[in-house]
């Protein structure tokens, strides 16, 4: 489908296409860390397919609660790979249907430029007041960074320095509005196009914590809904792919 | 039964509670003292004022503390420049949110029982040439200890009942600012709801007492 042409003809099409019965609405539960680049895919989703997406971001672990207990979700992004294995082996998701959509990256980011060296040496130094991380419960980036500061040894040291974010969206949010002066976040919450977007950040080596392999699966609502399976298709896809990398995930 | 983090957090609430109570009460009374007495166009508009936690959610007051409250806030830049750092994730923060969300429920029970004894008793310690703060303190005070009371209770029960101010400024830090309610949140998304269980029951029976001690109360004295 060309996506060229008058806006207003496309919209008629959409209306008409929506009018036939051919689209549906799926709805999403997604991982907070890839809060920008699942709006974007979703938004070309849309375009290419006329399907609609209603998408909710927050932590892995919570969605996990809230599927467990009749979420309406037909896809999830989760930020690991155990949890949507956990949901498929309990009966909650398709069969099969899990893949990796993404491999996170874990970075130590201030908001300040220059606050951050790219060793990471600002944590030993711990010349700072507050450390901001997801909760190590529910999201699997923020037991990640609890891993990172086990193996530097620096845990005991910067526990009290410790605010965690509900999720990773509100550790970025306590650090962009300068309340603590780093953090652990994925890297694709600060990077665009291959470039930091503000601030500083270390990029923590990858035998610091476990490779973060996000996958995703079709869960059991979405069994028969077809745009549950075009989106998967779809995030497979070049396109998607193409928007995943930017932020700066492995594939 | 309750673990050491779950008694932290109680702690905390109850110590956070008590703190909030009493600095509403020495600030509400005169905010309530000259709404209750003043003719001046203001009335509304402070009256207004006041109400506002009443109705925005705490997502907005969170969400401005936030910003005011933070290093590059008027309010943060004053803090630091006094030396104190910033108020987020700290007790002290937690104090200062929980007054601004909990004032309408301590300065309108004292305005209504400060209204309800009108100017008569003062105008007539007057005439017994009792200062106005020797009158105040001997005579509307006790003219008003339910009002004092009921602002209390209401005031104390709805700092224990806040949620949404404190996790969006709290950071969920043990025992400085995890209070009961967070725990409980913090429980119930790590699916760990036999804990879960003990803190919300214990809280639900917590607000059923206090307002069964409040109605009680109400039933003998009317509003005040």
């Amino acid at each position: 489908m060309k996506t060229q042409g008058s806006p207003l003809l496309a919209g008629l099409l959409f209306a008409a296409t929506s009018m036939v019965g051919h689209t549906a609405e799926v709805q999403v539960a997604v991982a907070a860390n890839f809060t920008a680049p699942m709006q974007k895919i979703a938004a070309e989703f849309e375009k290419d397919t006329g399907h609609k997406a209603l998408l909710a971001f927050g932590a892995t672990g919570k969605f996990y609660a809230q599927i467990k207990n009749g979420a309406p979700f037909a896809v999830f992004l989760a930020a690991d790979e155990k949890t949507p294995a956990t949901l498929e082996s309990e009966g909650d998701a398709v069969p099969g249907s899990r893949f990796t959509y993404a491999i996170g990256t874990l970075v130590l980011w201030s908001a300040k430029p220059g606050f951050v060296d790219d060793q990471g040496a600002v944590l030993k130094k711990g010349e700072f007041q507050h450390l901001a991380i997801a909760n190590p419960k529910t999201a699997p980036y923020g037991a990640e960074a609890i891993k990172v500061l086990t193996r530097l040894s620096l845990l005991d040291a910067i526990q009290p320095k410790l605010v965690t974010g509900e999720n990773i969206s509100q550790a970025y949010q306590f650090i962009v509005t300068g309340n603590a002066e780093l953090g652990f976040v994925a890297l694709s919450q600060v990077m665009f196009d291959g470039k930091l977007s503000s601030g500083s950040a270390w990029i923590v080596p990858a035998d610091l914590h476990d490779p973060i392999r996000q996958d995703a699966v079709i869960l059991a609502k979405g069994k028969d809904q077809p745009a549950a399976k075009a989106l998967v298709e779809y995030i497979k896809g070049k396109k998607a792919t193409a928007i995943i990398q930017s932020y700066g995930y492995n594939l | 039964m309750l673990s050491a983090v779950d008694l932290a957090a109680i702690w905390l609430t109850l110590k956070l509670a008590t703190v909030t109570t009493a600095i509403l009460l020495i600030v509400g009374t005169p905010i309530a003292w000259w709404l209750a007495g003043t003719r001046s166009r203001f009335k509304v508009l402070i009256g207004a004022l006041v109400a506002l936690p009443l109705v925005l959610p705490p997502s907005v007051i969170g969400f401005y503390l936030l910003i005011t409250l933070g290093p590059h806030g008027p309010v943060g830049q004053l803090t630091q420049w006094l030396g104190w750092g910033i108020l987020p994730f700290t007790f002290a923060g937690l104090v200062v949110a929980s007054a601004l969300y909990s004032l309408p429920f301590v300065v309108q029970p004292l305005q209504q029982a400060f209204e309800a004894i009108g100017p008569r008793p003062l105008e007539v310690a007057a005439t017994l040439r009792a200062s106005p703060w020797d009158s105040f303190f001997t005579v509307v005070v006790p003219l008003a200890k339910p009002g004092f009371i009921t602002a209390a209770i209401l005031g104390f029960a709805h700092t224990v009942g806040e949620f949404g101010v404190v996790l969006m400024i709290g950071g969920n830090i043990p025992e400085k600012t995890r209070v009961v309610s967070v725990q409980i949140y913090d429980h119930v998304e790590a699916l760990e709801y036999a804990e879960a269980h003990t803190l919300a029951g214990g809280m639900l029976l917590f607000s059923f007492l206090v307002l069964l001690a409040l109605y009680s109360r109400k039933g003998r004295n009317a509003w005040t």
